[in-house]
């Protein structure tokens, strides 16, 4: 039923994408998602993937490409990172409010300036509130898995929004894993043929899409977006469940690990919950009552299983690989806040531009919520001393 | 792709009542008259039947209809945007823009 394959996040990705049986592949590369596109322009020509590969010149076009194509009532690829997204931005609403249900890997790097080519959660961040589900995976097997769940729930008549699965850079997307490859016929089980249950193109049924809304529409427009929003954990959930019956692996909009008797408890995204769970068992052994929550769903944010799951905990932390500036605290952090009022979350910045997320700083941030050092502020836990200084004037 | 696009369609016409999100499925001009904030209000007693605001009117949305029994000054609700213009030109003065309801007054 499956193959046992060493790949890394990018195969993953793009073994996800061909297994969905996408029909048409416009992506740009860019680092580190360029062997995405790479492998599937190899698939396309060795004839493992039936599809039409577009070579664009822009991230821009690469969503536009994908959006038409998708329009006409196929699965189009297509797969991004960092500036690369922000520069499909415009045409990124045009797919959620267009209800074109993409799914598309999103390789986590920074934004710039300072320019970097390594990992950290601004460019999906700065997309969180744009209409798109964000899923974000741990591992490699977690993010074709991702994909598959992904691709069963966008397209889902009650939902219908695209989908980002975010995998980290090179932490995941360079790192190499033995993956399980689901067979084919698995996969064909689980996930039928694209259905377009929204308006279409096609010349023999002509409609105008994306057409100039009027004030007295265009917010029942966006409500219905909402309401799609509103109806993907459940939907989540149900794709989730049907995974495991068939793959038999377990996934949920959050895990949450060692958190039952914890006193305290850090929330994460992405690669470094890996790091943070190694953590916990070290500190465990020490006799230290931690716990981590990861987050799976970031957009549906799963506020009432996060509520749940932290109600017994007595101080929270929160990591965040985005600075969220202007902000009292970073973005997966401010919502944890409001889901948590009354109880101390400490918003912690790590991991910016590539820098590792190693459990000496799981250590620093876990003794800090023990001790009670909890300060309205966010903690940029990771940050150097010098860091006012390290450009002299000369 | 055109064998694979048929039954997905064919299944969206079938089972699916309305589309979700900005389609047009009719193609007609967008009714400008939602703009509207304040409209032309005519005192049809002073009025002259001149036509000066018809000729003024950037939006073509004005009749004057000068013989009895249907005299009188109307504007076509759906693409007047009231602008004004007709109030402003009027040699009589006898055009009022008055407040929308739901928009100036509550």
């Amino acid at each position: 039923m499956s193959t046992r394959v060493m790949i890394d996040g990018n195969g993953a990705a793009s073994e996800g994408l061909r297994l969905a049986k996408v029909r048409v592949v416009s992506a740009y590369p860019i680092t580190p998602q360029s062997p995405i596109s790479e492998k599937l322009a190899d698939f396309v020509v060795q004839g493992k993937l039936d599809a039409k590969y577009i070579r664009v010149e822009s991230e821009h076009s690469a969503m536009c490409c994908a959006i038409g194509a998708q329009l006409t009532g196929v699965r189009a690829g297509t797969a991004t990172s960092s500036v690369g997204l922000a520069l499909m931005h415009e045409v990124l609403g045009v797919a959620a409010g267009c209800r074109v249900p993409i799914v598309m890997p999103v390789v986590n790097r920074s934004l710039v300036s300072p320019w970097s080519l390594w990992c950290d959660h601004q460019d999906a961040m700065a997309e969180r509130d744009g209409g798109w589900l964000q899923l974000y995976a741990e591992s490699a097997q977690e993010v074709l898995d991702l994909i598959l769940i992904a691709y069963r729930t966008a397209e889902d008549a009650r939902i219908q929004l695209p989908a980002m699965v975010c995998l980290d850079g090179f932490f995941l997307s360079h790192m190499s894993d033995a993956v399980y490859v689901p067979d084919q016929a698995a996969v064909d089980a689980y996930l039928p043929p694209y259905v377009c249950h929204n308006f279409h193109l096609d010349p023999n049924d002509p409609m105008f899409i994306n057409n100039l809304t009027p004030t007295a529409e265009y917010t029942e427009m966006r409500y219905q977006q909402a309401v799609g929003f509103n109806q993907a954990p459940a939907v989540l959930l149900a794709a989730m469940a049907d995974f495991k019956r068939v793959f038999g692996r377990d996934y949920s909009l959050l895990e949450a690990y060692q958190c039952d008797d914890a006193e305290a408890v850090i929330v994460t995204l992405g690669s470094m919950s890996g790091t943070a769970k190694y953590t916990v068992d070290q500190l465990r052994g020490q006799g230290k009552k931690v716990g981590v929550l990861k987050l799976t769903s970031y957009r549906p944010f799963p506020a009432e299983q996060v509520k749940q799951a932290l109600a017994p905990v007595a101080v929270v932390g929160v990591m965040d690989r985005s600075p969220g500036y202007g902000a009292q605290v970073a973005p997966v952090a401010t919502e944890v806040r409001a889901v948590l009022s009354g109880k101390p979350v400490q918003g912690f910045i790590a991991g910016l531009g590539g820098r590792d997320i190693s459990p000496a700083t799981f250590v620093k941030a876990f003794a800090k919520l023990l001790t009670g050092e909890i300060t309205a502020d966010v903690d940029w836990v990771d940050v150097k001393e010098n860091a006012l200084t390290i450009r002299e004037v000369k | 792709m055109q064998r694979q696009q048929k039954k997905p369609m064919t299944d969206c016409e079938k089972t699916k009542k309305y589309f979700v999100g900005p389609v047009a499925t009719e193609f007609v001009a967008a009714k400008t008259g939602v703009w509207r904030v304040v409209r032309p209000d005519v005192t049809i007693e002073d009025c002259i039947f001149c036509g000066t605001c018809r000729k003024h009117c950037p939006a073509d949305v004005v009749t004057v209809a000068k013989e009895d029994p249907n005299s009188g000054v109307y504007f076509d609700w759906d693409y007047c945007k009231g602008c004004g213009i007709c109030a402003n030109i009027c040699p009589k003065q006898c055009i009022a823009m008055i407040p929308e309801e739901g928009v100036c007054k509550l």
